[in-house]
């Protein structure tokens, strides 16, 4: 897999810092499993974790603190807990952070067709996320409109290509786009293009009639 | 302290903790972990405690994190980085599944892909010290409003849009001093490669 696009060094930035929302945080985790050079991106950066930690001024613990993490490691020892070597799924076609929120593999979804030519299926997030995820598939030749963002949005290809301003891209590529950008990705593999999107939740309306509107509405 | 003081006492504090994690991961040593938890339990509670937590759960956190350490030792790879690094990385993923009721789960999964890679190893300990220090001295040297955003991002838990508003700045410019940020650290570490 040659990968050519990565997502832009400060969304590394803030998922070595862990504040990425769910969504964005695993599709950026999705990139990395196949990308080594994020990879060795990330433990780099994650080495400023550490020097941060290293000069945050210490909270004083309890008294009883030490003694009562201890007293927890007996317990572990007893349970013989060994930390699993590997609980990631293996799926050839499928990063592990993705393999993991899919049942079957991408050729048993049930896809919804949602225009001609594209379809898609959303994947599971945590109740508090306020990131989703879409898978998406696109037929060969299709162009999808002209369109803009809402605010962050990653795409992550895993099947097919397309083409847009910014390039080609392939299964491994990320697409790191702002709500600036506005784009007209076109498929151009002879198969479809299978890609996950991460996007940010639609704003909330604050009030109960707002509540009510919005599914109708539609926003 | 000087500087360079301040320095060389961080180079030596990072051997010692690589020695503490080999006797904790190779003779589940009690005191090695009681060294530990007494040098990272009350900075792992700092850390809780900037993100947001109250100062209970902020205790239970870092007690949980400790714990987690004594259970993985075995996985730290000490040629991959510090022990500060990783149990930031451990404190990281119990912020998001505590804290923000989020998933590590991502975290995890590529932290076992990692381990498989075979690129880890090779490296010499005068060369891992070497690139231990210069990540402290990239950081300082960092102007305070690139510093400040970085700051906000690892030790606050803040999202970029946060920090933009908190700081009265457009996200772009956040992300800009991120950007900087980070090509200052790699150039910083290119030295050594």
């Amino acid at each position: 897999m040659k990968i050519v696009h990565h997502p832009d060094s400060a969304t590394l930035v803030s998922y070595a810092a862990g504040n990425l929302d769910e969504g964005f945080a695993t599709l950026v985790a999705a990139h990395i499993a196949s990308c080594e050079k994020c990879q060795a991106a990330l433990r780099e950066i994650e080495r400023v974790g550490g020097a941060l930690l290293d000069t945050v001024d210490a909270t004083p613990m309890s008294p009883t603190a030490l003694e009562r993490t201890l007293s927890r490691l007996d317990s572990e020892t007893a349970d013989e807990h060994r930390a699993p070597r590997t609980n990631g799924e293996k799926r050839p076609d499928l990063p592990a952070p993705l393999a993991r929120l899919l049942k079957g593999g991408l050729d048993d979804i049930a896809w919804k067709t949602v225009a001609p030519g594209v379809s898609k299926h959303p994947l599971p997030v945590s109740r508090a996320a306020r990131s989703r995820l879409t898978l998406l598939k696109i037929a060969p030749g299709t162009k999808v409109p002209d369109h803009g963002h809402g605010g962050m949005e990653l795409t992550l290809v895993l099947k097919g290509s397309y083409c847009d301003a910014f390039g080609r891209f392939a299964p491994g590529d990320l697409a790191d786009l702002d709500e600036h950008v506005e784009h007209q990705p076109i498929v151009d593999s002879p198969e479809p293009c299978v890609c996950v999107v991460a996007t940010e939740a639609p704003t909330r309306f604050k009030n109960v009639f707002g509540r009510i509107l919005q599914p109708i509405v539609g926003i | 302290m000087s500087a360079a003081q301040t320095l060389s006492a961080y180079r030596e504090e990072n051997q010692d903790d690589r020695a503490l994690m080999e006797r904790v991961a190779r003779h589940r040593d009690r005191e090695a972990f009681q060294c530990l938890f007494l040098q990272f339990g009350p900075r792992i509670k700092a850390l809780m405690i900037r993100s947001g937590s109250d100062s209970d759960m902020a205790e239970d956190l870092a007690q949980d994190v400790m714990l987690t350490l004594w259970r993985k030792a075995e996985l730290y790879a000490p040629d991959r980085g510090t022990v500060s690094a990783w149990i930031f990385t451990i404190a990281r993923n119990v912020r998001i599944d505590r804290l923000r009721r989020q998933s590590s789960r991502p975290y995890e999964d590529i932290a076992d892909l990692d381990l498989e890679s075979p690129d880890a190893g090779g490296e010499e300990t005068t060369e891992l010290n070497q690139r231990d220090r210069l990540v402290g001295q990239a950081l300082a040297e960092l102007p305070p409003d690139q510093r400040r955003v970085v700051e906000m991002s690892f030790v606050q838990d803040m999202p970029q849009a946060e920090i933009a508003s908190a700081l009265d700045l457009p996200l772009g410019t956040v992300k800009s001093r991120m950007r900087l940020a980070y090509a200052k650290l790699r150039e910083r570490l290119e030295i050594v490669k």
